[in-house]
């Protein structure tokens, strides 16, 4: 019953006028950005931290949950609309959502996934709600080694378990890793890898890397890319209401989409495409109507977009009581967390109660704000489509430049009197990190998780060999952490023997990519 | 990127290749500087090094990965890109770091955007640098003196909100 009590009491604080307005405004910028094709919550997110440095840190992180939220909520609308998903997890719903949207059933297309969303998002929330203070009496045990394993495991579900390969997923993952690695060691106060620049030494900024990797280099591959075809905008057409039949084939796939979703995104087994894809092939198998998928089935709406949403919220266990982030839009909200030196995990519970009880309460918050956001308005989001191109990918460079200097505008190398600002060069290189990346098939989050979980990772280990003298075998001396490398293993070698007979392509369905 | 191939045919796949080099290349980079490294005797056993090194091997395994996969041309086909589009936008971001600190934001900015613009196909550049520029103003304005954040000021932003240079 504690949990009623702590929850009423964090729905007292997300329900105070302004700790609302930073709710309204995250939800409203989230369905923006998952409206719009090429920039995600991890990017907003991302621009948004430098902006929000002086703001009440509460505020900020109800702000971000609800961007986070929004853009499951918006990508629907794009994939459906448009057959462009704008957000990873929404790649799904564009299968039957555009289908129908053709066939002029787009308005309870949308309504299915806006309701589904809401329904999986309420769910869910309480859920976390519910598993979050068991997790954390659980990981209060928890032993350095324990954490190391805990990190193993979503550093490869990160990066092999999906996507159609595990070379190019662990590449990336590596190269964010070795990223991790400059600037001064916090233990010894050992510079590594800083080459003598001074601007290296407090290490490669999260934020950075995020907005270069995700708006600069998606800016590059799109405007390099003449095979992206010009997608056109689906008008709405008819009701947007649904019918008392799209009703009762929807309710069952919405369960079932939450039951899928959130446990997927609580358990670092991947993101929310991961989700949504599963939930897809369920209602494929649950459905009464088979023939209908491939021409619009309305299940096939309903169960992934209640999954994404699900597995958004799933993702928040591990975030805020283990400290552990396994999307990119959670790596840096984690980064948002340190920001205002808060440090996600068992003992951010304890000491800062009332912050995490107003930051879940004012989920729901956003949920409701979202419903409401998403069905009578979308006439409104669709228009943010008609956006020229060349306007759109002008003004995300500016932001991301905007941002990037907003958060570190020393201009401290040049010539002469020419300044340069070397937070914007490095924005440059992994500008074309970010585009080659997506040339060559790497995928992007494993980059990012890897950056700031790698050091995470080799304090846990360092810790660990420290208390042990050195002796490896403390790794593997607890129950929790044999328990996790073996699902490691299994996560790496279930997809290896798939691909070896032949299934790879539906692990490359899988992969986990921007969000 | 030696040969631009996308053809699923059986011949080494030249930019993965390079791929793989750039890996191993930061494998040595690592061990290099990490063998640079100065430690007390104490910190050796589980100091600042072992990570590196751990990083550095995996490097090195996942370029002969990369190597094996290009042998087999089991990457992914590639689209053909338009590298002028590319050299726009990169021409904007270099820009952009150049007239920062004398120009101030909004001019830097302005030709950013119109680069940008131009990448995908809009000009013609003045226009567009106008309204580029005008446009990051706006923005400047909202945030530098709105959201109090910090952001380089030149001519433009000192006349407009002081009246002086």
């Amino acid at each position: 019953m504690e949990t009623f009590d702590l929850l009423a009491q964090g729905l007292l604080a997300a329900l105070q006028v302004h700790n609302l307005i930073y709710a309204l405004i995250g939800v409203t910028l989230g369905t923006a950005v998952g409206v719009l094709p090429g920039i995600g919550p991890a990017l907003t997110v991302a621009l948004l931290l430098p902006v929000t440095y002086r703001l009440d840190p509460a505020g900020s992180l109800i702000m971000f949950a609800g961007i986070y939220y929004g853009g499951m909520y918006g990508g629907s609308t794009t994939s459906i609309l448009l057959n462009t998903p704008g957000e990873s997890a929404s790649i799904v719903t564009a299968l039957e959502g555009n289908k129908m949207a053709r066939k002029g059933r787009g308005g309870p297309a949308l309504a299915t996934a806006a309701i589904g969303s809401f329904v999986a998002g309420l769910l869910a929330t309480l859920g976390l709600a519910f598993i979050a203070p068991f997790v954390v009496k659980f990981a209060l045990s928890f032993g350095p080694w324990d954490y190391f394993a805990l990190m193993v495991l979503a550093f490869v579900t990160v990066s092999a378990a999906f996507g159609d390969s595990a070379l190019r997923g662990l590449t990336a993952l590596f190269i964010g890793l070795g990223l991790g690695l400059i600037g001064i060691d916090l233990q010894t106060g050992q510079t590594r890898l800083a080459f003598g620049v001074m601007d290296l030494l407090d290490g490669i900024e999260v934020t950075t890397l995020a907005v270069a990797l995700f708006a600069i280099g998606e800016t590059l591959k799109t405007a390099s890319d003449r095979d992206q075809a010009n997608a056109e905008v689906t008008a709405v057409k008819g009701s947007v209401w649904m019918t008392l039949e799209d009703w009762k084939r929807s309710w069952a796939s919405w369960l079932r989409g939450t039951f899928i979703g959130f446990p997927i995104g609580a358990m670092p087994a991947g993101g929310a495409d991961v989700a949504s894809f599963l939930s897809y092939s369920a209602e494929k198998s649950f459905s009464k109507k088979p023939e209908e998928f491939g021409n619009g089935a309305i299940e096939g709406v309903a169960g992934p977009e209640a999954a994404n949403n699900a597995s958004a919220a799933g993702t928040l266990v591990p975030l805020l009581t283990l400290g552990l982030p396994t999307t990119a839009t959670a790596a840096i909200m984690l980064a948002g967390f340190q920001q205002f030196g808060l440090q996600p995990g068992p003992l951010l519970f304890a000491n800062n109660a009332p912050l995490v009880w107003a930051l879940i309460a004012s989920l729901l918050v956003a949920n409701f704000m979202l419903l409401v956001l998403n069905l009578p308005l979308i006439g409104l989001w669709v228009r943010l489509l008609t956006i020229p191109k060349h306007w759109l990918y002008a003004g995300i460079l500016t932001f991301a430049t905007l941002g990037t200097l907003g958060a570190n505008g020393a201009m401290s190398m040049g010539f002469g009197p020419v300044r340069i600002s070397f937070e914007l060069v490095l924005l440059l290189a992994f500008g074309v990190l970010g585009y080659l990346l997506r040339r060559f098939g790497y995928p992007i989050a494993p980059v990012v998780v890897g950056l700031i979980l790698g050091p995470m990772a080799e304090q846990q280990l360092r810790r660990a060999l420290a208390i042990s003298q050195g002796d490896l075998a403390i790794l593997f001396s607890s129950p929790i952490s044999i328990v996790l490398y073996v699902v490691a293993i299994i996560a790496v070698g279930l997809p290896l023997i798939m691909r070896l007979r032949g299934q790879g392509s539906v692990l490359g369905q899988l992969a986990t990519d921007e969000d | 990127m030696t040969i631009g191939s996308s053809k699923p045919e059986r011949r080494p796949d030249g930019a993965a290749l390079v791929i793989a080099a750039i890996l191993a290349g930061l494998a040595v980079i690592i061990f290099w500087q990490t063998s640079q490294m100065r430690l007390p005797p104490l910190q050796q056993r589980v100091g600042p090094t072992v990570f590196p090194y751990v990083i550095a091997t995996g490097l090195v395994l996942l370029a002969i990965g990369t190597v094996v996969s290009a042998m087999r041309g089991s990457f992914p086909e590639r689209s053909k890109d338009d590298y002028h589009a590319i050299f726009w936008i990169v021409g904007g971001l270099i820009g952009q770091i150049l007239l920062l600190s004398t120009a101030g934001f909004s001019i830097a900015t302005g030709v950013l955007f119109a680069f940008t613009a131009r990448a995908f196909g809009r000009g013609p550049l003045w226009q567009t640098i106008l309204i580029g520029s005008v446009f990051a103003f706006v923005v400047w304005f909202i945030f530098a003196k709105g959201l109090q954040l910090s952001l380089p000021a030149g001519l433009i932003e000192n006349l407009l909100t002081t009246g002086s240079f």
